[in-house]
């Protein structure tokens, strides 16, 4: 896949979590809105597993809108107007930055020698870009999903870095369950003859079958029974019986399918197993030697963490835990719950008052 | 009395009057975050809040102010010991599932503390209920026995002793009917609500 985008190359090598060195890190970036002249205005967006640094313009793939055009503009919540938006795609993805389908030092592509990643990594590529645009402190950071694990680790790893942390729809670690869905699509793609343990880059195949089950397993987990039931329910898909065969007889399946298919066009079978494994590996406590508030002890950034109530990925409990660990350091933080239908993906959709708090916390 | 404390309900408005400036303040069940947007604004004190309402916390939040949702019972637990100066309970005690482990937990995290709460022995509740044989719904009380959320009914007496069983040390109190500050004497007969600012006893 040749991309045009905005990156920049790292000038030193990126040392990572597992003891390896990532060297020639590339990291591609979109902004939004000035950057004031004392570069007080910057506000660091990160983005979920699937997602990357087109937040409010055109996916150059797809050609759909970006992916927080809703909060993300003239006006809107975190208002470009205002604030100087940065969003980059992590290391290990597949839209610019250094991933497993980059070029290693022999001119092929790592594949499966691609060191594997944390957050923390992914957090450290992030801040080596802060670095090279010369912008020691952000007026906030801000992320859902994954992107929230991001700010929660910039957070706890370089405490002067972020005035604001805006963590929404997210955890300090991966739970069992987490991990156990995750696990299923990396044997889904793994199962992929195509996959050809990850070296597929210089043939004409790649494992799409296997990614798109991985991503419609993991899309059921961003959504809600009901958000599901009221969307879909058992209704047919395109005829008026079933069929008393295997083709995808009711609308969910056809949903999905849709969704399995449309995914394989915009991402790498390998990315995913890297930021999956990244995501499985995050525990913030035991970065810290176990105690989650001695990760934010002495920060000096304001906190706002938000859930859903039918987020049942990351539920109401995850956020809790955190806002509980961050009084026991003493920080200011506000949070929310707010009451939505769509599950984890709530925080891409419409819910007013998500904007509000988004709006209050970063504005005021 | 301050601008910004005459804007302020009058049980807050004392409260208020009475909290140093630049200090730090836990309010429990803050509402809208009125009082704690004065004390930040007017004060310039490092307040927080916890309140059980989504749509309060979002107007704090839009705000500004930092304000945690979740409830006294169960989230006080996890402040640690004298992070405050000042813990704010206002008319949440009767509410409480257990009021004399919350004001515990108040002084736990507070050196000090304000409490306010309605009193049931105020004669107009008396009376409603003596004359009527009746659970009383009063202007102050307007909900009845099965909607309301007052769990544990309290009179300024009651408060008193409790007070004295946990150990707890009264060092200020007043007493509101109608809106309006009212004198200490037969306040359990005349308070429509109570204000007692509290501290942990020496020794």
């Amino acid at each position: 896949m040749q991309l045009q985008t905005n990156s920049l190359t790292l000038p030193d090598p990126l040392p990572l979590d597992s003891g390896e060195e990532l060297h020639n890190v590339r990291i591609a970036f979109e902004t939004y809105g000035e950057l004031a002249p004392d570069k007080s205005n910057a506000i660091l967006l990160c983005h979920a597993l699937t997602g990357d640094q087109f937040v409010a313009s055109e996916h150059p793939v797809t050609g759909k809108p970006g992916w927080w055009e809703r909060m993300v503009g003239p006006g809107k919540p975190i208002d470009t107007d205002r604030f100087h938006i940065i969003c980059a795609n992590v290391i290990g993805s597949c839209m610019g930055s250094t991933g497993p389908a980059s070029d290693a030092d022999d001119g092929t592509p790592y594949g499966m020698r691609f060191p594997v990643l944390t957050i923390r990594d992914m957090v450290r590529g992030l801040v080596g870009l802060l670095d090279q645009l010369e912008i020691s402190q952000l007026h906030a950071v801000v992320g859902g999903s994954m992107g929230g694990m991001q700010a929660l680790s910039l957070a706890a790893n370089w405490p002067n870095r972020a005035g604001r942390v805006l963590a929404i729809a997210t955890t300090a670690r991966h739970s069992a369950q987490n991990i156990a869905f995750h696990e299923v699509g990396r044997q889904a793609i793994m199962a992929d003859p195509n996959w050809a343990k990850g070296d597929y880059y210089a043939g004409d195949t790649s494992p799409d079958a296997g990614l798109a089950v991985a991503r419609m397993a993991a899309h059921i987990t961003y959504l809600s029974e009901e958000g599901l039931t009221g969307k879909f329910g058992r209704r047919l898909q395109d005829r008026s019986e079933k069929t008393f065969g295997f083709d995808a007889d009711f609308q969910v399946e056809s949903y999905l399918r849709y969704q399995g298919s449309g995914f394989t066009r915009r991402f790498d079978a390998n990315s995913y197993l890297y930021i999956t494994r990244a995501m499985d590996y995050f525990d913030i406590a035991e970065e810290h030697g176990g105690l989650l508030a001695d990760a934010f002890a002495g920060t000096q950034a304001r906190f706002c963490l938000v859930s859903f109530d039918s987020d049942w990925l990351y539920p109401t409990a995850e956020s809790r835990h955190v806002v509980h660990a961050l009084n026991a350091a003493g920080a200011p933080v506000s949070f929310v719950e707010l009451s939505a239908p769509f599950g984890h993906d709530s925080f891409l959709l419409d819910v007013p008052a998500l904007d509000r708090v988004v709006k209050g916390f970063l504005h005021d | 009395m301050t601008k910004a404390a005459t804007s302020l309900r009058p049980d807050l408005a004392v409260i208020f009057e009475h909290i140093e400036p630049e200090s730090r303040a836990l309010d429990v069940g803050c509402g809208d975050g009125v009082l704690m947007a004065a004390l930040r604004d007017q004060k310039q004190v490092d307040a927080r809040g916890i309140e059980i309402d989504g749509a309060c916390v979002e107007r704090c939040v839009a705000q500004g102010l930092s304000v945690v949702q979740g409830d006294a019972d169960r989230d006080l637990g996890f402040y640690p010991d004298g992070a405050f100066d000042y813990a704010i309970l206002s008319q949440t005690l009767q509410t409480a599932e257990r009021p004399d482990e919350i004001l515990r937990e108040l002084l736990r995290v507070g050196r000090r503390a304000f409490v306010s709460f309605p009193n049931f022995a105020y004669w107009r509740m008396r009376w409603a209920l003596l004359s009527k044989g009746r659970m009383p719904v009063t202007r102050h009380l307007p909900v009845t026995w099965y909607e309301t959320q007052n769990i544990h009914h309290v009179t300024v007496k009651d408060f008193e002793a409790l007070a004295d069983d946990l150990g707890i040390a009264i060092s200020n109190r007043w007493f509101f009917t109608q809106e309006r500050e009212i004198g200490k004497a037969g306040a359990n007969w005349r308070a429509e609500y109570a204000v007692f600012e509290v501290g942990r006893r020496a020794g």
